[in-house]
């Protein structure tokens, strides 16, 4: 469908009045998302991104993207290119300027505009101190995708300096809980673009992408107790897949999916089933007294991780996916929960309760060693990002539910918060 | 620390497409999401939980679905005076929570006698049925909660079946730490949240 630009100006204009709103009876209407950047990487690499060239008014400047997702990684510093103008995308940079500022790394590039109303973006990487070019690529799109382009750009960026993919393009989905409401949303990874896709005057818990994206799966108690969703995102079209006597909650999608593996407790208190992602009968996988909860499939869909009490205190186990016997994976204290897996299937997320609360903690599988990643006291809902480098999860502040983040080696945290309570975080595949 | 704040960002793409203004008049093409601050308005709510979807092609219709409230039309196979009896203060019937220990479902003796009064109302009000809503503090994992709850309502409903209310007559479910009767953040307000409730089905 078309849209037009006076449309869009519109909604931007209605954001304006918000934010006015907010700036003259703050508490009365909606701040906008904000986000922390915690901690830093002990080595910053040094960037220097200069302003896009634009010739025409053509919108936002994709460089204020690129540059507020690599600060935001933690993995980079900006160089201040004040003085040295935007160069635009040029075939040679002044790299001795450059140099002399102490970037190590150059983005240049401009937008133009073409016969069709779309824009030419175009930008170009140098390795500085080699006078090199490590990357250059030009984008054809509509005005509306400049801000896209802008954390595609990051995301190339980020992988030719640090080596594996960036997550900037990523898409992740959460709960908001808001003046006693409550909403699915789903928003870019840097929180915005956030659109609301449920809303109910009942919780929603435990949101989950299709493997596609083109799909998530949650557990709404709007019908007075909980029922599992699935829910279409382009057509807005849903379905109670799992309403079972009893509850019926924390799903998984298999990685094909067409299954949806989750915890029923129309036999016993709550048993790990398998159903049809369309709905249908459930075919139990475990079997006896415990409470088994949270399953998790790896990647490959060979396993199943869950969380059971079957020891005495909740700990991770896993099965064979076709369900069957199962064996303990965590060991060390009395409470971990919330298992997933990285996207290699080489580690495993879950939440650690040691003396001072609930946290994030990672296990290397091959070795079984554990690192706790946080020392906030109530962590919950961790789940990796797609290049496996870091792991969002929810925390509070105060008495406030906000997102956070996490690298995999602890080092580098940042938190997202909006006003409203939000959790139940989850990256789209 | 560092504070990126979006509102920054949302200011500068407002000027930005305010100076946009006079060249644009083709249309422009949007596959994205339509962009919202959050939360958007929300409608008032008609009686009855209202759950609306919107999906995110454009030209996806947004999709409202109202669900009916309970009426007041009594409980089965229950007359007006039995039904005042489990609201009236004074009768132990109108007793209809039971408080738990951290992590335990056991049920601890205080509570025999309400589970037997409420077991013996089942047993003689055959028609009747409950709801068993189990429910856990705010402490740890939200889908481990929804487990414990579970077995709270379960043991509730294991007393009663032993003593005489049918299987039929009672469902449980569980709120995990998504209800909480109290809302603060310590044991006081925990201890509050660890409960099963029983509700009667068309109370």
């Amino acid at each position: 469908m078309a849209k037009t630009t006076g449309l869009k100006q519109c909604s931007h204009w209605a954001a304006l009045l918000c934010m006015l709103v907010v700036l003259v009876a703050p508490g009365v209407a909606q701040a906008g998302m904000t986000i922390d950047i915690v901690g830093g990487g002990a080595s910053q690499l040094p960037i220097a991104i200069t302003p896009f060239r634009q010739p025409g008014e053509t919108g936002l400047d994709p460089a204020q993207i690129v540059r507020a997702d690599l600060e935001r990684s933690g993995l980079f510093s900006l160089v201040d290119g004040a003085g040295l103008g935007a160069p635009g995308e040029a075939q040679t940079a002044p790299f001795p300027q450059w140099r002399a500022r102490k970037a190590d790394a150059l983005v240049v590039g401009q937008v133009g505009t073409l016969p069709d109303g779309r824009l030419d973006i175009r930008f170009r990487l140098y390795d500085v101190v080699r006078q090199s070019q490590l990357a250059g690529f030009s984008y054809a799109v509509a005005p509306a995708k400049a801000r896209a382009i802008g954390h595609k750009i990051a995301d190339i960026v980020y992988e030719k300096l640090i080596g594996v993919p960036g997550n900037f393009s990523g898409r992740i989905a959460f709960v908001l809980k808001h003046q006693g409401r409550y909403e699915l949303q789903v928003a870019d990874a840097d929180g915005y673009n956030n659109v609301a896709i449920m809303r109910s005057p009942e919780p929603v818990i435990s949101p989950v992408w299709s493997p596609d994206g083109s799909r998530l799966a949650y557990v709404s108690f709007e019908r007075k107790k909980p029922v599992v969703f699935v829910q279409d995102l382009a057509s807005g079209r849903r379905k109670a897949v799992a309403n079972f006597r009893g509850s019926n909650s924390a799903p998984a999608w298999s990685p094909d999916g067409k299954k949806l593996v989750l915890a029923l407790s129309k036999d016993a208190s709550s048993q790990i089933y398998r159903i049809d992602a369309e709905g249908g009968s459930a075919e139990r996988l475990t079997k006896g007294g415990a409470l088994d909860t949270e399953p998790a499939f790896s990647p490959d869909g060979n396993w199943l991780y869950f969380t059971s009490d079957r020891g005495g205190s909740p700990q991770i186990y896993r099965m064979r996916s076709a369900g069957g016997a199962a064996s303990r994976v965590t060991f060390d204290g009395a409470y971990n929960v919330s298992p997933n897996l990285s996207p290699d299937g080489q580690r495993l997320t879950f939440i650690h309760q040691d003396s001072g609360g609930f946290h994030v903690a990672v296990m290397e599988l091959a070795t079984g060693q554990v690192q706790t990643l946080t020392d906030n006291p109530q962590d919950e809902s961790p789940h990796f990002a797609p290049n496996g480098r870091s792991i969002l999860y929810a925390t509070r502040l105060g008495s406030r539910e906000v997102l956070a983040t996490v690298s995999v080696d602890g080092k580098i945290k940042q938190r997202l918060s909006l006003t409203g309570d939000l959790r139940e975080p989850v990256w789209a595949p | 620390m560092k504070r990126l704040s979006l509102v920054s960002v949302l200011f500068a793409s407002v000027l930005l497409a305010a100076c946009g203004t006079s060249q644009t008049k083709a249309p422009i093409e949007d596959h994205g999401a339509p962009t919202a601050v959050t939360p958007a308005p929300v409608p008032a709510t008609p009686s009855g939980p209202q759950v609306e979807t919107h999906g995110l092609a454009p030209g996806a219709a947004d999709q409202s679905q109202s669900l009916a409230g309970q009426g007041p039309s009594g409980i089965e196979g229950v007359n007006a005076a039995d039904a005042a009896k489990l609201k009236d203060s004074n009768n132990i019937l109108s007793k209809r929570i039971v408080y738990f220990d951290f992590d335990k479902f056991a049920i601890k003796p205080d509570y025999r006698a309400l589970i037997e009064a409420h077991a013996q109302f089942l047993k003689s009000h055959g028609q009747a049925k409950v709801v068993l809503q189990g429910n856990a503090d705010e402490r740890g994992s939200r889908e481990y909660n929804m487990a414990l709850g579970q077995r709270r309502a379960d043991s509730v409903k294991q007393a009663m079946s032993v003593l005489g209310a049918k299987d039929e007559q009672m469902e449980t479910i569980s709120f995990g730490e998504e209800k909480p009767a109290a809302e603060g953040h310590d044991e006081a307000a925990w201890q509050q949240n660890r409960r099963t409730e029983i509700r009667y089905q068309g109370e």
